[in-house]
């Protein structure tokens, strides 16, 4: 699978909080992350380097919770590597994230 | 159990980390709210009821290590345990989060195990601190207990000015002699009780018991607005009140009780005096004697109440008193003047 998901992280998370509030969980997250993204571009529109820096912390976060881990270790780039030249960076999140998303609701509903 | 139904806090910014903290912490059979960054998490746990925070450190309008320099900063939200919950790299932010007071640090994503453990482990340590607290209120007073919360416990001490009292029971030796144990032990829970309610009740703080006398100290360790004027007021409380057991006791066909109170202002050397691990609270001094010897002199002087010359200027009319003439004390270079101050059964 190229979002590449922890199985055994996710269904840890399912046996201790409930599939059914996973399935809430992942959902939530689907709703939470353009926001976070698009904090993102706009902390980086402005050269925020610490406002950038939060919201991919936010990400990894998150991404590590449901073990995506590829979007989880990509996010933890562009929180560590300071504010990039380009958007490339988060375009290729984005692009994982479009991935990570449908994967994990899937995943949830079993 | 306190660990069981606890009402904890859950702080975090991002909706997913504070939706699955909220849910780990009730199946874990506790009560939860959630706050979403720390300027409402302060406005909640001021609001009271809350035995426990779980709190993330990156948050917008005000971060974690704010709430936890807000939380020492506050009498009444510094004892409850914090739980930190972060994925902040580095061991600065731990360091950071420990010497601001947090009880443990979690590595997010949480693993629901640990959490419960810490969670469980705080709320212990958290009744262990309430129930300590409620025993040193106990034994040392609340004025003693408060200034302890406050300033801290450290040995050592300052010079401050004071009324000192003491008193005790006379002929309480014949009195233990006539009555059975059980009944000697009542009398002076009894009296205690009645002579705890007067001296509290002018803001004075009992220091010391033994056996049949106690000591206390007016204006320390919190100032009182007129330390001479509220221990003679609470030494005529303490008369009045041994009026009333007396009247009681003559009823049940037993003896009257009689007090004598030494009363003497000036500085006195406060402080905790003992080691770190037993200590007390304690007043010594020229100021401290005098009062001990005013109290003992009762007896000889038959009077119940007599100040030193300190006291009764500070008195300046407002309670009747009746001049002794000077009594040369041992210990004492000069002569004291002593005063005798007028009771109802003397007036």
């Amino acid at each position: 699978m190229p979002a590449s998901i922890d199985r055994a992280v996710f269904s840890e998370l399912q046996q201790t909080a409930g599939a059914d509030f996973v399935i809430e969980l992942v959902d939530t997250f689907a709703e939470e992350a353009p926001a976070m993204f698009a904090e993102l571009r706009s902390a980086h529109a402005a050269a925020a380097a610490e406002r950038f820096r939060r919201a991919a912390h936010s990400l990894k976060t998150n991404a590590n919770t449901f073990g995506a881990t590829a979007l989880g270790t990509k996010a933890r780039e562009l929180e560590l590597g300071g504010l990039p030249a380009d958007a490339s960076g988060i375009d290729a999140l984005q692009a994982l994230f479009d991935m990570t998303a449908p994967a994990l609701k899937e995943l949830a509903r079993g | 159990m306190a660990e069981r139904g606890a009402r904890l806090l859950v702080v975090d910014d991002n909706k997913v980390n504070r939706l699955l903290l909220a849910r780990n912490v009730t199946l874990q059979g506790h009560q939860v709210e959630t706050a979403e960054n720390g300027r409402i998490a302060l406005e909640m746990l001021r609001r009271g009821g809350f035995d426990l925070l779980v709190l993330d450190i990156e948050m917008p309008d005000m971060d974690g290590f704010q709430v936890m320099e807000q939380l020492a900063a506050d009498k009444a939200l510094r004892d409850i345990p914090v739980i930190v919950t972060s994925s902040l790299e580095g061991v600065a932010t731990i360091v950071r989060c420990i010497e601001l007071g947090a009880d443990d640090y979690l590595h997010k994503p949480v693993n629901p195990v640990l959490l419960k453990a810490r969670i469980g482990s705080s709320l212990e340590k958290k009744r262990l601190r309430d129930q300590q607290k409620a025993l040193v209120e106990r034994f040392a007073t609340s004025a003693v207990a408060a200034d302890l919360q406050q300033s801290g416990f450290a040995l050592g001490g300052k010079r401050v000015p004071a009324t000192v009292m003491f008193c005790d029971i006379r002929g309480f030796t014949t009195i233990v002699e006539s009555q059975g144990p059980e009944e000697t032990i009542e009398l002076l829970n009894t009296w205690y009780t009645l002579m705890f309610e007067a001296i509290t009740a002018q803001s004075g703080v009992v220091n010391q018991m033994v056996g049949d006398g106690l000591m206390a100290i007016f204006g320390a360790p919190l100032p009182v607005a007129e330390p001479p004027l509220a221990a003679v007021r609470a030494a005529l409380e303490m008369t009045e009140m041994i009026d009333l057991l007396n009247a009681e006791r003559a009823a049940e066909g037993k003896t009257a009780l009689a007090i004598g109170v030494g009363i003497a202002t000036g500085d006195v050397i406060a402080g905790y005096t003992g080691t770190q691990e037993r200590a007390t609270y304690t007043c010594v001094g020229d100021t401290v004697n005098l009062a001990a010897r005013l109290e003992a002199h009762t007896k000889l002087a038959v009077r119940g109440i007599l100040v030193d010359g300190a006291t009764h200027a500070a008195l300046a009319g407002r309670v009747a008193s009746e001049p002794l003439g000077a009594v040369q004390f041992k210990g004492k270079a000069q002569p004291v003047d002593v005063f005798a101050i007028a009771t109802a059964r003397s007036a």
